[in-house]
């Protein structure tokens, strides 16, 4: 029974797929009904960070999220260094404007046979000028977000999934941003010249980040208090 | 006898500054050794040169029979000094004064020792005391212990009464004697106070700018056949006057003041005085001179 | 020859003066573990104002015991030599001052010999003194602030390293810093063979550290080409160079120190200087003319 069930299914899907193809709309529409089965989560996971002018351990965290746009990493020991930002890793965050805003269908990526569809907030000052998501139609899921703001430059996503699809929470977050200056009044620190420094030159200048989360369980609805996401 | 202290032919220069001219000397043992010499006449810069603190200009020095430059820790290990002033450790006590140059001079004390040590200075109440509360001549005495400490052979002492109030100075001579003449030890004693040197030394060797001018036995050098006599009377110019057509015309040396100073054979004093009493001449005092201090004088010219 | 070294220990333990290093150091450190248990946070700012626009971090996190004990040593390795030059710079003017070094340099101990005793025991108070300054920055920190990982600051970047990856550092840093003073206490050590009272060599000796760390920090091209990389300064901040981490993307990693030849090239560089300075003192004091 169960085995037919899935045959069904997949033909159900490659008949969509190969058929009539669903609107871009649509797809939007069926991947916010997917997040929004999530009310809350708690999750454990790794995480790295590659930030040209910070060297960072790999930390072991807890992400905890709470609907509509609360996320918060915390360190579980050692110096908790979360890049600004990282609110985005929700990507329910993407949606927080209703449906105030215009969908463009792109087509579909070259290769990858990714659905790309662009969303432009109407609202005139959004922070989010422009999203791109990239979709994996069969598993209905965002493989990848790049967002325009206009204060914090471009970010971007890229997450694999993996046991939690269903609820579209990813076992693996890149999040990729800009960073700024890295600057440090002279005199405070007083060097010592290893000769390690001329290898990297600009490094301090406006470049990419990266935080890598990977996790390693979700708690999915159990309930998340609110203090955890007071400071600090 | 191999003397303990042989200097042969020593020079040393300082720039231009002839500090020790050519001189030679002999040392024996059980001797106290007098070293007179007026300020800078070059005492400290041979000692010094004895103790290796400045080096050694050209000639040599051998101690105990052994060349000074080849043989430094064997002679210096067998030698006490005291240079100039006792300057100690001032932050710390009699003891470990004591104990630190014992230690210097490779062997070891014990608290018995230091307490005997102290005790023949006349410290031993003082032991735990630190030096900077030490007076002048307490300072002085616990020198002399650090010196001796080791039980050296030679004791070289550096103007050892410097700075002394007359018990002081009574007492580091009754302490030079003892060394001498119950611990058997040689003494090299300098001085620029000839009554200090006559009343200890043996030997005496004077110097003046760097040079040798004399050096011998103690009683040769303070009792020779003629000795200066000062001679004061009632009245000086007729006494001079009477002497002057005399025989005793050749003895007289000098008229300055009330003071008359003839050079005569010791035996020949009490004539002297006769014929001046004889004359109607009163003498109120006739009496030789230190003769070393007029050697002194006249050798140094002054 | 451990009799000896016994003896100058004990003079230069007997001394009032000594202890003002330790009292100085003490109270120096106080103050600056108090001024960060009150006014740490703004201080953290200062060190964090680089990473505060891209990182989330928590100031209160960032200054822990071993951020503390950082912090003390970057301020504080600059100004120990003083103290060095204190002891080190009076082991034979200081004698000589006093009228005692024609007493101990006639006594039958060769002059190269007592040269090098005195300078082990100076070398042994240095080592003290940087145990006494270990107690109070690191473990007293420790107690106060808590142990927690590190972040060092650096005009090219800054790295963080896991707690239970710093304490072999400052063990090391230690070391470094030993070899550094010790360097000192060897100028100051010649200087004081020059003298015979003991404000010149020690002055000398803060004149001249003073100097070049004006030329190791002010950053002129002209001198970081030419002198920089030959003054011992330069290379007394070696210990630094243990608080430099290797990252891979990004990454710490644990165990590891960025340039560790460059430290040794570092600490060789010390250490032949040190050798210098005592061949240097030896040499002279060998035919010295003491006449004090």
């Amino acid at each position: 029974m169960y085995r037919y069930s899935t045959y069904i299914l997949v033909l159900l899907l490659l008949t969509a797929y190969s058929g009539s193809s669903q609107t871009a709309e649509e797809v939007i529409h069926q991947i916010r009904t997917k997040l929004e089965k999530v009310n809350d989560y708690e999750a454990k996971g790794k995480m790295k960070t590659n930030v040209t002018f910070i060297k960072i351990p790999i930390a072991n965290v807890t992400v905890y999220f709470k609907r509509p746009d609360k996320l918060r990493i915390k360190n579980d020991k050692g110096l908790s260094f979360v890049p600004k930002g990282t609110v985005n890793l929700n990507l329910g965050s993407l949606f927080t404007t209703g449906s105030n805003f215009d969908i463009i269908d792109v087509g579909k990526e070259s290769g990858s046979n990714l659905r790309i569809i662009k969303m432009l907030p109407r609202e005139e000052n959004a922070d989010v000028v422009l999203s791109t998501l990239y979709i994996d139609e069969q598993k209905m899921v965002i493989k990848k977000a790049k967002t325009t703001t206009r204060e914090n430059g471009t970010y971007e996503l890229d997450l694999t999934y993996g046991k939690y699809a269903e609820y579209g929470l990813a076992d693996k977050v890149i999040f990729s941003f800009n960073t700024k200056d890295y600057k440090l009044p002279k005199g405070v620190t007083f060097d010592y010249d290893d000769g390690s420094d001329e290898k990297i030159p600009d490094k301090m200048k406006n470049r990419k980040g990266k935080v890598e989360i990977t996790y390693s369980s979700y708690s999915i609805n159990k309930g998340v208090p609110d203090a955890v996401f007071n400071s600090p | 006898m191999t003397p303990v202290i042989e200097v042969k032919h020593l020079f040393r220069y300082f720039g231009d500054i002839k500090a020790v001219d050519d001189l030679s000397f002999s040392v024996f043992p059980g001797q106290v050794y007098g070293f007179l010499g007026q300020n800078g006449a070059g005492k400290s810069t041979t000692i010094r040169m004895l103790l290796t603190l400045i080096q050694q200009g050209s000639g040599s020095i051998e101690i105990f029979g052994m060349d000074l430059k080849k043989h430094r820790q064997e002679i210096l290990r067998q030698t006490g000094a005291m240079i100039e002033r006792p300057d100690l450790y001032k932050y710390l006590t009699a003891k470990d004064n004591l104990r630190i140059f014992a230690t210097l001079s490779g062997i070891k004390i014990t608290a018995a020792q230091i307490k005997e040590q102290l005790e023949r200075v006349g410290l031993a109440d003082r032991a735990d005391s630190k030096v900077k509360t030490f007076s002048q001549g307490m300072k002085q005495r616990l020198g002399i212990a650090v010196a001796l400490v080791h039980d050296p052979k030679l004791v070289i002492l550096d103007e050892p009464t410097n700075g002394l109030d007359p018990q002081g100075i009574a007492d580091m001579r009754k302490l030079i004697l003892h060394l001498r003449r119950d611990l058997g030890k040689t003494v090299f004693v300098s001085s620029h106070l000839l009554n200090e040197i006559e009343l200890i030394a043996d030997s005496v060797l004077i110097i003046n700018k760097g040079k040798k001018v004399a050096e011998g036995n103690k009683d040769d050098l303070l009792n020779p056949a003629k000795t200066m006599v000062e001679l004061i009377t009632d009245n000086a110019g007729k006494a001079y006057a009477l002497l002057k057509e005399s025989a005793w015309a050749e003895n007289l040396v000098s008229h300055q003041y009330d003071i008359i100073i003839l050079e005569v054979d010791k035996s020949r004093v009490p004539e002297l005085n006769r014929s001046l009493v004889e004359k109607g001449i009163n003498v109120r005092s006739l009496r030789p001179k230190h003769s070393l201090e007029d050697y002194f004088l006249s050798l140094t010219g002054h | 020859m451990w009799q000896l070294f016994q003896i100058e220990v004990y003079k230069i333990f007997r001394r009032p003066r000594t202890y003002i290093a330790f009292a100085v150091i003490a109270f120096i450190i106080l103050l600056i573990q108090i001024g960060l248990k009150f006014g740490g946070k703004e201080y953290v700012g200062i060190v964090m104002s680089g990473l505060n626009e891209t990182f989330e971090a928590p100031t209160d996190q960032v200054l822990n015991g071993y951020f503390v004990c950082y912090l003390t040593l970057n301020l504080l390795l600059i100004h120990i030599p003083i103290l060095v030059a204190l002891i080190a710079g009076d082991m034979i003017s200081g004698e000589a001052s006093m009228g005692t070094l024609r007493l101990i340099v006639a006594k039958p101990v060769s002059r190269s010999r007592l040269l090098l005793i005195k300078f082990t025991a100076s070398c042994f108070y240095t080592l003290i003194l940087l145990i006494w300054v270990a107690i109070f920055a690191l473990l007293l920190s420790v107690l106060l602030f808590g142990t927690n990982d590190l972040l060092v600051a650096k005009v090219s970047g800054s790295n963080i390293i896991s707690s239970a990856d710093v304490l072999w550092r400052y063990f090391a840093a230690f070391v470094f810093a030993g070899i550094g003073l010790i360097t000192v206490a060897a100028l100051s050590f010649m200087f004081s063979v020059f003298a015979d009272n003991s404000i010149g060599p020690i002055v000398a000796t803060v004149c001249v550290i003073i100097v070049f760390t004006i030329l190791t920090q002010m950053q002129i091209p002209f001198y970081d080409e030419t002198v920089k990389p030959y003054l011992f300064t330069t290379h007394m901040l070696g210990w630094k160079g243990f608080f430099y981490v290797k990252g891979v993307e990004g990454v710490t990693v644990d165990g590891s120190i960025e340039n560790f030849p460059a430290i040794v090239k570092s600490g060789l560089i010390l250490l032949v200087y040190a050798a210098l300075f005592v061949f240097v003192a030896i040499w002279y004091f060998r035919k010295k003319n003491i006449l004090s």
